[in-house]
């Protein structure tokens, strides 16, 4: 209850380099999605196993979906926006492993996260319209609106990091808080909430990271 | 009152009136929500991934207010 949610514990050192939970856990979450989609995908036929059928449904949905946020042209996004998806849920649920903390509790993951959402912006917005032509909708629809969609930019990248940081950090706070008042069963339904939570800002982040994308490169259908 | 104390009481007003103004508008966005789905069921599709991404929005605040307070309490620069 007394550990600053603004600090990160140092689990040990790789050379000179700090290795805090959040990165070991980020990166044993890696490894499982990897692995995962490597056996499923191994020997992949046209009479599909258990595992190939599961990850084929997904793909499938995360395509249809992302196809129904971003429009046409929308299948060069699906790689990005899809594992960001898969990421955020296996992150944030990784919390109900006991011994493990949800990597996004902490302030640098989701920070990483909101850096590669406004990177591939501008490199979507450069490669689908050009530099001139996305430098320009910057001045949309008057040159005197410049700072504020500038500033908008970087308050949205902030606050898509602040979203998911807080929700997860707040969340892990009250089930501290109730397991303290009331140790035994009573933070059983805070358990479910948060399951829910995780999986709900998951969607949130990605849908967001779409729009942003999709608005970027042009085809909006939903802005 | 030293400045811990005005830190704490910044703390509980920031969480406080950073609640009252999300949850009202959290409540008016649902309801709106639920008569457009009520009208229009066929549509619920879009209206509910738009209703999460606006959810999201207003939300933004009330953490926003959230971080304020944490700041105060755990990495506030005038209580070294």
């Amino acid at each position: 209850m007394h550990a600053n949610p603004l600090q990160t514990e140092i689990l040990f050192r790789l050379g000179p380099i700090p290795i805090s939970q959040a990165v070991a856990t980020t990166w044993v979450i890696m490894v499982l999605l990897v692995l995962v989609s490597w056996v499923g995908l191994r020997r992949a036929s046209i009479e599909a196993g258990p595992l190939q059928t599961a990850l084929e449904v997904l793909i499938e949905t995360l395509t249809s979906q992302v196809g129904e946020i971003m429009g046409q042209d929308s299948a060069r996004f699906v790689p990005l926006i899809g594992t960001l998806f898969l990421f955020l849920v296996c992150a944030n649920l990784s919390a109900v492993v006991p011994g493990t903390k949800a990597p996004t509790a902490h302030i640098e993951t989701p920070a990483a996260l909101a850096a590669i959402v406004f990177l591939s912006v501008h490199y979507y917005g450069v490669r689908s319209r050009g530099w001139r032509d996305y430098l320009r909708h910057y001045t949309r629809p008057n040159l005197l609106l410049l700072p504020l969609n500038v500033l908008s930019e970087i308050t949205r990248t902030f606050s898509l990091m602040i979203r998911l940081f807080g929700n997860m950090m707040s969340h892990e706070f009250v089930l501290a808080i109730v397991a303290f008042l009331a140790g035994l069963l009573v933070p059983i339904p805070f358990l479910a909430l948060g399951v829910l939570i995780g999986l709900i800002q998951a969607y949130i982040f990605t849908v967001l990271a779409a729009v942003y994308i999709g608005a970027a490169a042009g085809n909006t259908a939903l802005e | 009152m030293d400045i811990h104390m005005v830190s704490i009481i910044g703390a509980v007003i920031a969480v406080c009136f950073g609640a009252v103004g999300p949850a009202f508008s959290e409540g008016r966005a649902i309801a709106a929500a639920m008569e457009a789905i009520a009208r229009q069921p066929e549509s619920a599709g879009t209206i509910s991934r738009t209703l999460f991404v606006g959810l999201a929005m207003i939300e933004t605040m009330a953490i926003y207010c959230l971080v304020v307070a944490l700041l105060l309490l755990y990495a506030n620069p005038f209580a070294s």
